[in-house]
């Protein structure tokens, strides 16, 4: 089986975001940078599937900077074989990025049987990539998926929808599965796999080799700027028991008139 | 006056509140909405009064369950077929399942999951969260109509005005193509309750619930106040909560009318989950807990005396 992840590259979730001053984006100077925590999942299940399927390769694929290649690596680190980067500086649209992957997966040649992602990043919290490269591929794809089962050709796939409710989807042939927490627990990378992961294949391309350029654009992004900040609230002391009880009294009180929330 | 199409997603034939509060933001533009299969007599009456002048009711076999696909197809085919501008859709698991492939599927921009937008004369720009709202952007859309917007359930609010609207339904017959990813089967929820990105009321647990038993004194309140309970990324770490109910950035961006913080300290990830609530109450033994700076009303207090006196008090005026 050709099984093939999309991963991304963002700032740990413990960031403090700053805008640039002009407000074209953040300040990435001092940030640090994870394998989208959603892509780690995707990375895991491949793994789990090559494991059960002899025979099959994993292959990475990411668009980004080349500045810091640690989605990459840790993903060879956890046991993928080979890793296709799409290498620019600009901030790239969904639309854009799901583009540069199609083209990116397939000059590697083979052709993909399961295409496995985070079901969205945490920086730009699209949620769309995956669902744009099935569509550009003519590829079925389940999204939010907490459960996948293979069963021959045959792969069944639990998609979290609202309250916590389960759509189980069956599908046969080709598919794009996008990744929630809770699919499965992601492995750490072992020493010798780090070591492994340097003489790992991590091929580079350019944006025009996987045929993107800017008249693919769809959305444009300007006036990064932080959320206003709230005025300060209300503190109220109710350590002593004694007290606790006008406390909360008072404040469903002032939940009822002053903030009219019930 | 731009040409906007609203998918009116439905539940049990109920439109979805949503689909209102951008009818009510979309006012002063020529608006049709689309749904897929029946709607009840009052989702019929709500869309006119909120200003549609037609509703398409698309209707075809493979259409009685969601499928990505399917429901792209149908809704692609019936697109090519008007001249829309624009088409919303709320920011529900099916619209962000959905538009994403649907806009692909007509070489179009989608700008999703947004929390404000408007227009300007014909021109549109919207408020989108970034970093689960740890900072906000202004994002506009180019190249192909229609543009693809999905707009966050509670965001906008509902409508304050009618501005009432013809409502002509119109049965339509749907293409839905080739299928192959379709629902064998639909496994319900643990809870019945409203899901946490459309909720009113948010009761959340943090670390300091101890256990997953403990939530029981979360759920009694919860259903007191009508509200969906949550939890942090600490309780659900710790197995006291299932990722369903997980608030934050690698959970679910909530923004209710009331939130009410239990034992959460505040971590940087789940203040962008929870900020934009309209009012936020905390409870936390800690005084200096970061999550006081972001509360309407802040208890120091032991959650275990607090939350069931809040119940209480509540069962009083409720």
């Amino acid at each position: 089986m050709n099984i093939f992840v999309c991963v991304k590259q963002v700032p740990d979730t413990e960031t403090k975001i700053t805008p640039t001053g002009d407000g074209s984006f953040i300040e990435t100077s001092s940030i640090k940078w994870i394998m989208n925590p959603y892509d780690e999942f995707a990375v895991e299940q491949a793994l789990l599937i090559k494991a059960d399927n002899a025979e099959s390769t994993v292959t990475v694929v990411r668009v980004g900077s080349t500045q810091d290649t640690e989605a990459l690596r840790t993903a060879m680190a956890m046991g993928a074989d080979e890793a296709f980067l799409v290498e620019t500086t600009e901030n790239l649209d969904s639309y854009m990025t799901a583009k540069a992957l199609k083209g990116a997966i397939e000059k590697s040649g083979k052709t993909p049987d399961l295409i496995l992602s985070g079901k969205q990043a945490i920086d730009s919290d699209a949620l769309q990539v995956p669902q744009i490269l099935a569509q550009m591929l003519d590829l079925p794809s389940v999204s939010v998926v907490v459960g996948f089962e293979k069963d021959g050709d045959k792969i069944t796939l639990k998609r979290e929808v609202e309250g916590g409710a389960l759509e189980v989807y069956e599908v046969t042939g080709p598919t794009v599965v996008a990744c929630n927490k809770g699919l499965n627990t992601p492995r750490y990378a072992s020493l010798p796999g780090i070591m492994k992961a340097k003489k790992k294949p991590l091929t580079t391309l350019s944006l025009s080799d996987v045929g993107v350029s800017d008249g693919d654009r769809k959305l444009k992004f300007s006036n990064f700027q932080l959320p206003p900040e709230k005025p300060p609230g209300k503190k109220f002391d109710a350590m002593d028991e004694a007290a606790a009880a006008g406390v909360v009294s008072e404040v469903v009180g002032l939940l009822r008139t002053e903030a009219k929330v019930i | 006056m731009a040409n906007v199409l609203v998918f009116g997603e439905t539940s049990n034939q109920s439109v979805k509140p949503v689909t209102y509060e951008i009818l009510g933001k979309l006012a002063g533009q020529n608006i049709e909405v689309v749904t897929i299969g029946d709607i009840d007599s009052d989702s019929q009456a709500n869309l006119a009064k909120y200003g549609a002048a037609k509703i398409h009711k698309l209707k075809g076999d493979a259409l009685d369950k969601y499928s990505p696909e399917g429901y792209a197809n149908a809704l692609a085919s019936f697109i090519k077929g008007g001249s829309y501008d624009f088409v919303f859709s709320g920011a529900t698991s099916t619209g962000k399942d959905l538009f994403p492939r649907l806009s692909a599927q007509l070489e179009a921009g989608c700008a999703s999951d947004l929390t404000n937008f408007i227009f300007e004369g014909d021109n549109f720009s919207g408020t989108k969260p970034f970093f689960a709202g740890k900072c906000l952007a202004k994002v506009e859309i180019q190249g192909p109509k229609p543009h693809f917007v999905t707009v966050r359930p509670n965001a906008l609010g509902m409508p304050a005005n009618e501005s009432a609207g013809a409502g002509e339904a119109i049965d339509v017959n749907a293409e839905t193509g080739n299928i192959r990813a379709a629902i064998k089967e639909i496994i319900k929820g643990a809870s019945e309750k409203v899901d946490l990105t459309e909720a009113n009321i948010i009761v959340s647990g943090g670390r300091a619930m101890k256990n997953a038993e403990n939530f029981k004194i979360l759920n009694e309140l919860a259903d007191t106040i009508g509200a969906t309970v949550g939890a942090s990324r600490a309780a659900v770490d710790s197995g006291y909560a299932p990722h369903s109910m997980q608030v934050g950035q690698t959970g679910k961006t909530v923004s209710p009318t009331l939130y009410i913080a239990c034992g959460i300290s505040g971590a940087i990830q789940h203040l962008a989950g929870m900020r934009t609530s309209k009012v936020i109450v905390a409870i936390n033994t800690d005084p200096d807990a970061p999550i006081f700076t972001k509360a309407d009303y802040g208890i120091v207090g032991d959650l275990f005396t607090i939350v069931p006196m809040l119940n209480e008090e509540f069962k009083k005026i409720l």
